[in-house]
């Protein structure tokens, strides 16, 4: 459950993708995804296949799956362990002319307890002698949530994305990007299964559970900056930053600083390093002082305070593939990251015998690895 | 008053426009700008699921921009 949204609401930006001028390339993806962190597990496949026609038209579809098994830290304290999959699938259009591209996309998104279907439309347009790129995006969501056990509960919520893209061609060797985005969500937009905690002297443990209860609303602005650079000796440098802020009173800072350098005619390396870091909800709190303390109450560790630091890197491996002339350039990929969550105030509730309210802090780290074949024809 | 400063900029703005701007960068000084090395997302089957994996645990979201290229779906 806490990964559909996101999903849904990931699918929404990808049309986002048309850039003037040129269409993509022709090419096809396959790709073993794995996770592992904080007692949950999630793998799958995914493929992407991208085709052109005339070099004025391109298709593209996609599928993904997650499969998952979770025993999370909100469910090893207040629920079972469970596994459950979800499967998407994309397609997307895109026509060139002149100098403009314009984009449409459609995804869906299915789980047993939830259902995300997503239309996204750009337009692209090369200016200014080809050195900048402007972008318009629109997205519309809709998602039909519901929850496992409970035949009676449905509910909707939904989605609207605006946003702007900027790419500005600085220099011989430098590109800068800038884009800003308008979220605008209404609906069911809290998880249907996840608690918080108040303090009941009456109970064992101190505390007592009760469900969360989120705003019906709620409109986020994303402002991202970002510096391609390339260095003399073929190598490229690139900076990013991203600032979010939303009606829920979250602000968050994003930098990530990467950096990619051939090692040969056939192996490619990439290093980078991202920091996150963000406020809490206005309405959470890892211990409200009694039950239904406030209209709103969340206990999700995804609105607490927190931080993040990620290290990854990625080979990329040019190689002649056996029996598969079609192919002009195919490339084996294997990409790693190690990210480190910290938690300002949520806290490890499998330590006992403290005190409500002073249980260590929670942390974990996760190892994500992709592993990719990609085939350009 | 602000009507007379919202004209000058009207005009202003076409008056740019009639001018044009001259690329400060020819087409032909762009070869290190089209080295496969420089593509704002290169991967985009990967850093789609990088997306997903952060907006799972992260309270923030958007800002990924137009560096896709196609639909990276994920």
């Amino acid at each position: 459950m806490q990964l559909k949204r996101a999903a849904a609401f990931l699918v929404a930006l990808l049309p986002a993708a048309a850039g003037a001028g040129v269409l993509p390339e022709d090419r096809a993806d396959l790709m073993w995804h794995y996770y592992d962190g904080g007692g949950v597990t999630i793998d799958g496949p995914s493929l992407l296949v991208r085709k052109k026609f005339a070099e004025k038209y391109a298709v593209s579809a996609s599928y993904y799956m997650d499969m998952v098994s979770s025993a999370s830290i909100d469910v090893v304290t207040t629920a079972s362990p469970y596994t459950e999959e979800r499967t998407q699938y994309g397609v997307g259009f895109e026509y060139l002319r002149g100098k403009v591209t314009y984009a449409a996309s459609f995804s869906n998104s299915r789980e047993n307890d939830y259902e995300a279907n997503t239309a996204s439309f750009s337009i692209a347009q090369d200016m200014f002698g080809d050195l900048t790129t402007v972008a318009l995006l629109f997205s519309l969501g809709k998602d039909d949530v519901t929850r496992r056990g409970d035949p009676v509960f449905a509910d909707e919520i939904d989605r609207r994305i605006y946003g702007v893209d900027v790419t500005q061609v600085a220099t011989r060797s430098l590109v800068l990007g800038f884009s800003y985005e308008a979220i605008a969500e209404e609906g069911f937009l809290n998880n249907p299964y996840r608690q918080v905690r108040f303090v009941d002297p009456d109970a064992a443990l101190g505390y007592s559970y009760e469900f969360e209860r989120y705003p019906r609303t709620r409109t986020g602005n994303a402002f991202a900056l970002r510096a391609r650079w390339y260095l003399p000796y073929r190598a490229a440098l690139q900076g990013d930053y991203r600032f979010y802020n939303d009606t829920w009173d979250i602000r968050s800072h994003t930098a990530e600083v990467s950096y990619t350098h051939p090692l040969d005619q056939r192996l490619t390396l990439d290093v980078h390093y991202r920091y996150y870091t963000q406020d809490a909800a206005e309405f959470y709190s890892d211990l409200f002082p009694r039950a239904n303390f406030q209209n709103f109450l969340a206990r999700d560790k995804e609105l607490a305070s927190l931080t993040s630091h990620t290290l990854g890197f990625g080979l990329a491996w040019e190689f002649r593939a056996p029996k598969m002339g079609f192919f002009d350039r195919t490339t084996l990929n294997l990409k790693y990251d190690r990210i480190e969550f910290e938690y300002g105030d949520f806290r490890d509730l499998r330590a006992t015998g403290v005190a409500p309210g002073t249980e260590p802090l929670y942390a974990f780290g996760a190892n994500v690895v992709r592993l990719f074949v990609s085939g350009w024809f | 008053m602000r009507r007379r400063t919202l004209a000058v900029l009207a005009l202003l703005a076409g008056a740019a426009g009639c001018s044009g701007i001259e690329p400060w960068v020819k087409p032909y000084e762009r070869e290190n700008l089209a080295d496969p090395i420089m593509a704002w997302d290169p991967d985009p089957v990967s850093s789609s699921y990088m997306r997903h994996v952060y907006e799972a645990r992260e309270g923030a979201r958007g800002g990924g921009g137009a560096a896709g290229g196609g639909c990276g779906c994920n």
